[in-house]
């Protein structure tokens, strides 16, 4: 899951380049090669990996089987070890686009869940990601005091803390989106106040200079000067931390219990044995990482336009 | 704009001594490195007139852009006595006696070209309107009507440059203090700016201080030359320059000329400035 941000970038339209060689030069046939050499070994994979669970099926019922037989039948298996990705398609297509998206059994409505958690935690992250940053800016005494709790929070494995955050939530009357948007946070602040604090820092000497040959306040230098700066920076930091605070909402519906939400799915998945639920769980929590990546990179090309940054 | 007191009356002719607007006596700044202290500036004594374009010139590391930030109190001398206005720099600073350009542009690329001329006057808290009027007035002074909503990068260096002056002018200081604002410039670039420059200076009758490693520049543009030599940064000669205040540019195949260039080029010898 942590390689959402690479992946959505790989796939997201690139900046440079353009016009007719845009086609010839650009991702498109690449991205569609490699899906193409990924679905083929899938493929042979779901073969290889069903093939002695359907064996020993055919051999205890006395089946007269052959390899033709043998692959149909792992592409089609009810419950498989590795589910075909037609029938992972197929999965997805019932529950995203046949069912109304109120039902419970529909994965638009799980993934709603599961993005109201993250949005919420991604807009606290952010909130304290930035806040933290001004501190450690601006503040000698939090620059070195903070900083090695911020990075020690990083190093605890978020399976580990969850369950304890919802346990002491709960107690305390939190349940639903709430903690699961804390754990969220509890992720994503970290790469926000990384890339902030390098950000606010980043006015060089001269641009400093300026300021004080102008006498200007510390608001005044934060407001014109280093907010304006860190733009750039926050956005690459804010691409990073929504796909990981996905990540911490799926993780924060694990220990729960929850009914709703992707984690759910995943988790209801695993206990019967639904792989192809898993695996379309999975898919649309992967779709739904690109998609929130790309609105982020949106918003960033259109506040980068407007703030006049490049072309 | 008014005039200073003293500057001329536009016949070349320098009339009464003028007002001093700097005075360093006995200024020391020696800088504290890891390896040993380096001495930056050595025992310099100077007075700039109201009205002066004066020149720093010196090799590299001979201490002229050190002196022009202690001045606009970017830099804090360890010893010796200096004033501004006749206050201390830091008071100066604060009352936002003059305007800097920088070696390079140092525009803030997110903001266009009437936004950056607009920074000060919003940090000093003047009305939109005011704002409005210095940007437009300014960019026009220095010939860059048209170019306001444009963004720092679609600008040639050249023009870049002349923004950051605007820029400083829109304070609308007495002092302008300018670090090799044309080094990174071509040649020809950097004439037609030294022309526009020097008009200025006598439309204006500010004070101007210019650093430079460029001897046809400052006597071209100057006044007053000082030459500087390094390790320790200390001056080795003042060059009174009194060619007329219209210069052109042809001025620079005239004797005089070449005499005050010749004068420097000594100047600068005897600093050792060559050695390496």
């Amino acid at each position: 899951m942590r390689g959402i941000p690479m992946m959505t970038e790989a796939v997201l339209p690139a900046s440079s380049g353009g016009g007719w060689s845009r086609l010839y030069q650009g991702k498109t046939i690449p991205v569609l090669t490699v899906l193409l050499f990924l679905c083929a070994i899938w493929y042979a994979g779901a073969v290889y990996l069903n093939s002695s669970v359907l064996i020993s099926g055919y051999e205890r019922n006395n089946v007269e089987w052959d390899a033709g037989r043998l692959v149909s039948d792992a592409w089609a298996m009810e419950r498989p070890i590795l589910p075909a990705p037609h029938q992972i398609a197929e999965e997805i297509n019932k529950t995203v686009f046949q069912k109304k998206i109120t039902s419970k059994r529909s994965l638009v409505y799980h993934a709603w869940v599961t993005t109201s958690a993250t949005l919420l935690g991604f807009a606290f992250g952010a909130l304290l990601g930035i806040m933290l940053a001004v501190g450690i800016v601006h503040v000698q005494t939090l620059d070195r005091s903070l900083m090695p709790w911020v990075i020690a929070s990083q190093t605890i494995p978020i399976l580990a803390i969850a369950p304890m955050i919802i346990v002491v939530l709960g107690n305390m009357g939190l349940t639903g989106t709430i903690p699961k948007s804390i754990i969220s946070m509890y992720l994503c602040f970290f790469p926000i106040t990384i890339g902030m604090v390098k950000g606010l820092r980043s006015p060089d000497v001269l641009q400093l200079d300026l300021m004080r040959t102008y006498s200007a306040s510390t608001a005044q230098v934060f407001w014109k000067l280093r907010v304006p700066a860190s733009v750039p920076f926050l956005f690459a930091s804010l691409k990073v931390a929504i796909a990981i605070s996905l990540v911490g909402a799926i993780v924060g519906e694990l220990p729960t219990g929850a009914v709703a939400g992707i984690g759910a799915r995943l988790l209801a998945g695993s206990y019967y044995g639904q792989t192809i639920q898993i695996w379309s769980a999975l898919i649309v929590a992967s779709v739904l990482g690109m998609l929130l990546v790309f609105l982020v990179s949106v918003i960033e090309r259109l506040v980068m336009k407007k703030m006049g940054y490049g072309t | 704009m008014h005039r200073a007191v003293g500057s001329d009356d536009g016949t070349g002719v320098v009339t009464a001594p003028a007002k001093p607007v700097i005075e360093i006596e006995k200024l020391n700044l020696v800088f504290q490195t890891p390896d040993a202290p380096v001495h930056a500036l050595s025992d310099v004594d100077l007075t700039v007139n109201a009205g002066d374009f004066v020149s720093f010139i010196g090799p590299s590391g001979c201490g002229k852009t050190t002196l022009m930030r202690v001045i606009a109190d970017l830099e804090t001398p360890t010893g010796g006595h200096i004033s501004v206005n006749g206050m201390t720099p830091r008071e100066a600073r604060e009352q936002r006696a003059y305007g800097y350009v920088f070696q390079a542009p140092a525009l803030y690329p997110w903001r266009t070209v009437r936004k950056n001329v607009m920074l000060p006057l919003e940090i000093m808290g003047l009305d939109k309107a005011e704002q409005e009027r210095r940007a437009r007035d300014n960019l026009a002074l220095v010939n860059l009507e048209g170019f306001e909503k444009k963004f720092p990068w679609q600008l040639s260096g050249g023009m870049q440059q002349r923004v950051s002056i605007a820029r400083a002018l829109s304070v609308e200081p007495d002092l302008l203090l300018m670090d090799e604002p044309f080094g990174a410039l071509d040649e020809i670039t950097r004439d037609h700016l030294n022309e526009q420059l020097l008009r200025l200076w006598d439309q204006t009758g500010k004070t101007v201080i210019f650093v430079t490693h460029s001897i046809p520049e400052s006597v071209f543009l100057s006044s007053k030359i000082v030459v500087m030599s390094p390790r320790p940064g200390k001056i080795m000669d003042v060059i009174d320059c009194d060619l007329p205040r219209d210069r052109k540019l042809d001025i620079r195949e005239t004797p005089e000329f070449l005499a005050i260039a010749h004068r420097v080029r000594e100047g600068l010898r005897a600093g050792h400035s060559y050695d390496d």
